[in-house]
C-alpha cells in the first residue's frame, strides 16, 4: 500500500493574467521520500507547477493538496499554517539572481530560519552547518551577486538547506553548471534523498533525470502530464521523448538515434 | 529595418560609447570597493559600528569648526588613516577633487561676491569679491572635501553589507536596511543587464545609426529593461515568500564589540571632541 502523497494534484489549470496558458488539466501524485523528476521542454509549465506546489501561485481551476490538506491562498493566509508549510517545503528557484537578494552569503543563509522563527543561536548553528556542507565557508561574507554561477547555485541550495525542509522543490538546478558542479549537484541531491527527503526536480536535462530520478513525470508542450513511470521505462521510450521535444544530444536516449 | 536607415552620424557614438564606459566604470568601482574592503589594513579590522560613529563625530566636528586649520588637520588624518588601511591617499584626493568642480565649486562661487564684507578684489562687470565671501567659499570647499574623503574612507574599508548591518544595529529600521541592501544588489544586476544589452547591440551593428534610430533603440532598450526589472521584482518577492517572509525584516544580531574596538571608539571620540572644541573656539580664518 502506498503512503499518503506529499502532494496530490487533480485537473490543475493555470492561466497567467496576460492570458498565457501554463497548465492544462495536470494530475499527479508525489509520494514521500521519492525523488521525482518532472521533465518537459522549455515553456511547458514545469516552473509554474513548482510555484503552485510551493504555494506561491494558486490554480485557476483544479485542486492541490499538500500533506493531505488543501493548499489554497486562504489556507496560507493563516500564519500558523503558512509557518508550518514553509518549514516543510523549500523551493530553489531556477535563477539564483532571483533567489539571492541580500548583500552577504551569511545573511542569505540566515534569512529563512530567522523568518520561520528559529532563535539566533539555532540560526547561527544552521548557517555554519550549511556553509560547511556546501563548502562555501570562504565566501560567507561575500556579496552573492559577485559570485560565479556555480557558487551562486551552491549558495541558493544552502539558503534552503538552512531550513532543512522535508520536501525540496528544485527548478532547473543544473542550468548553467560546469561538469564538476553538475556532478557535485547530483551527489548533493542523492545525499538529501538518502536522508529521507522528498525531492521534486523540474528539468529538461535528461542526464540529470537519469542520475537522480526514482520516478519521472513527462510534460508535453501542450502543458499536460502525458506519462509517468520509472526512469528506465520513460527514458527508453524514444517516441514519447521526441513527441515532447525532449531529445537532447547529451541524453542516452539520443545517443544511438539521430534527431528526427 | 535598422540596416536600411544607417547614416553617418556622430551622435550615436557620442551617446553609446560614454554610456558603456560609464557602466563598465560603475561595475569596476563596485568590484574595486569590495576588493579594498577585503584587504588587511588598520580600518578594515575595526568594527563597522565604531567606524560609523567615528565618522559622524568627525563630520560634526568639522561642521562646527571655525578654524580652517582644524578642518585641514581632520582631512590630513583621514588621508593618513586611508594610507594605513591600504587605500591610496592620491586616489582619494583625485576622486574628491575631480568631483568638486561639478558639485561644490558652483555652489561656492556665488558666496564670493554675494556675502557682505570688506572688499578683497574687483572682478570684471563690477563684481566685488569680499573677504567674508572668500572665507565662506573656502570653508565650504574644505568641509565638503573633508566630509567626502572621510565617507569614502569608510566605504572603501567596509563591506557594503557590514555598513548596512552596522546602521541597523545603530537604530536604522531593519526594513529600511533591507530595502537599501536589495536596491544596491539589483542596481548592480540591472547595470550588468544594461551593459550586456548595449554590447550585444553594438556587436550586431554595422555602420552608424541616425540620431532618430539611435534614440528609438535606446527607448526600446529602456522599455525592455523596465519590463525585466518589473518581472524580476515579482520573482524576488516570490522567493522571499517562499522562505517565509511575511513583512518582518529580521537579521542576525551583531556580536559584542572587542576591547580594541572600544579603544578605537574612545580615541575617535576624544579626537573629534578636541577638533570640535579647538575648531569652535579658535579664531575664524587660516
Amino acid at each position: 500500500m502506498n503512503p499518503d502523497p506529499v502532494f496530490s494534484v487533480h485537473d490543475l489549470r493555470f492561466t497567467y493574467p496576460d492570458g498565457q496558458q501554463a497548465l492544462e488539466g495536470v494530475a499527479l501524485e508525489l509520494l514521500p521520500r521519492e525523488c521525482a523528476v518532472i521533465v518537459g521542454a522549455n515553456g511547458c509549465g514545469k516552473s509554474t507547477l513548482l510555484k503552485i506546489l510551493d504555494g506561491l501561485y494558486f490554480p485557476s481551476a483544479g485542486t492541490v493538496r499538500a500533506f493531505g490538506e488543501p493548499l489554497t491562498q486562504s489556507a496560507l493566509m493563516d500564519s500558523k499554517t503558512n509557518l508550518a508549510f514553509r518549514r516543510r517545503v523549500g523551493l530553489v528557484f531556477q535563477d539564483p539572481d532571483v533567489q539571492l537578494f541580500l548583500s552577504s552569503v551569511t545573511d542569505e543563509l540566515a534569512f529563512a530560519p530567522l523568518q520561520l522563527g528559529f532563535d539566533q543561536p539555532e540560526v547561527r548553528r544552521r548557517v555554519d552547518a550549511a556553509l560547511v556542507e556546501l563548502r562555501i565557508e570562504k565566501i560567507r561574507e561575500r556579496a552573492p551577486h559577485r559570485l560565479s554561477g556555480g557558487e551562486k547555485r551552491r549558495v541558493a541550495l544552502a539558503s534552503v538547506l538552512t531550513l532543512d525542509p522535508e520536501v525540496w522543490l528544485l527548478d532547473e538546478p543544473s542550468a548553467g553548471l560546469d561538469p564538476r558542479s553538475h556532478s557535485w549537484l547530483i551527489e548533493f541531491i542523492r545525499d538529501q534523498h538518502k536522508l529521507g527527503k522528498t525531492i521534486i526536480t523540474a528539468t529538461h536535462d535528461l542526464s540529470l533525470a537519469e542520475e537522480i530520478a526514482t520516478t519521472i513525470h513527462v510534460f508535453s508542450e501542450d502543458h499536460r502530464i502525458v506519462a509517468a513511470g520509472p526512469p528506465d521505462v520513460i527514458l527508453g521510450d524514444h517516441d514519447l521523448l521526441h513527441r515532447c521535444n525532449l531529445y537532447h544530444y547529451h541524453s542516452r536516449a539520443s545517443q544511438h538515434q539521430p534527431e528526427k | 529595418m535598422i540596416q536600411g536607415t544607417l547614416r553617418a552620424s556622430r551622435s550615436h557614438r557620442q551617446f553609446l560609447a560614454p554610456t558603456l564606459r560609464s557602466i563598465a566604470s560603475t561595475l569596476q568601482q563596485g568590484l574595486f570597493a569590495e576588493e579594498l574592503s577585503g584587504r588587511a589594513g588598520l580600518l578594515q579590522s575595526v568594527d563597522p559600528r565604531v567606524k560609523i560613529i567615528a565618522l559622524v563625530e568627525l563630520l560634526l566636528s568639522i561642521s562646527f569648526a571655525h578654524s580652517a586649520w582644524i578642518i585641514v588637520a581632520v582631512y590630513a588624518t583621514g588621508l593618513v588613516l586611508a594610507a594605513r588601511s591600504a587605500v591610496s591617499p592620491w586616489m582619494l584626493l583625485r576622486r574628491v577633487w575631480l568631483a568638486m568642480p561639478f558639485f561644490t565649486i558652483p555652489l561656492a562661487l556665488p558666496a564670493l561676491v554675494l556675502t557682505p564684507g570688506p572688499a578683497m578684489a574687483i572682478l570684471p562687470l563690477g563684481l566685488i569679491v569680499t573677504r567674508t565671501g572668500a572665507a565662506a567659499a573656502l570653508f565650504l570647499l574644505l568641509r565638503v572635501s573633508t566630509s567626502l574623503t572621510l565617507a569614502l574612507v569608510l566605504v572603501y574599508t567596509t563591506a557594503w553589507n557590514d555598513i548596512l548591518r552596522a546602521l541597523n544595529s545603530l537604530g536604522l529600521p531593519r526594513t529600511f536596511a533591507l530595502m537599501l541592501a536589495m536596491t544596491h544588489r539589483y542596481i548592480d544586476l540591472l547595470l550588468r543587464a544594461t551593459g550586456d544589452m548595449l554590447l550585444s547591440r553594438e556587436s550586431r551593428l554595422v555602420g552608424r545609426l541616425s540620431t532618430t534610430d539611435g534614440q528609438r533603440l535606446v527607448g526600446a532598450a529602456a522599455g525592455a529593461l523596465l519590463d525585466k526589472s518589473i518581472r524580476l521584482s515579482g520573482e524576488v518577492y516570490l522567493a522571499m515568500l517562499s522562505r517565509g517572509y511575511t513583512g518582518a525584516a529580521l537579521g542576525l544580531e551583531h556580536l559584542d564589540l572587542t576591547g580594541r574596538d572600544r579603544l578605537v571608539l574612545v580615541v575617535a571620540t576624544a579626537f573629534s571632541t578636541a577638533a570640535l572644541l579647538f575648531g569652535r573656539y579658535l579664531s575664524r580664518g587660516l
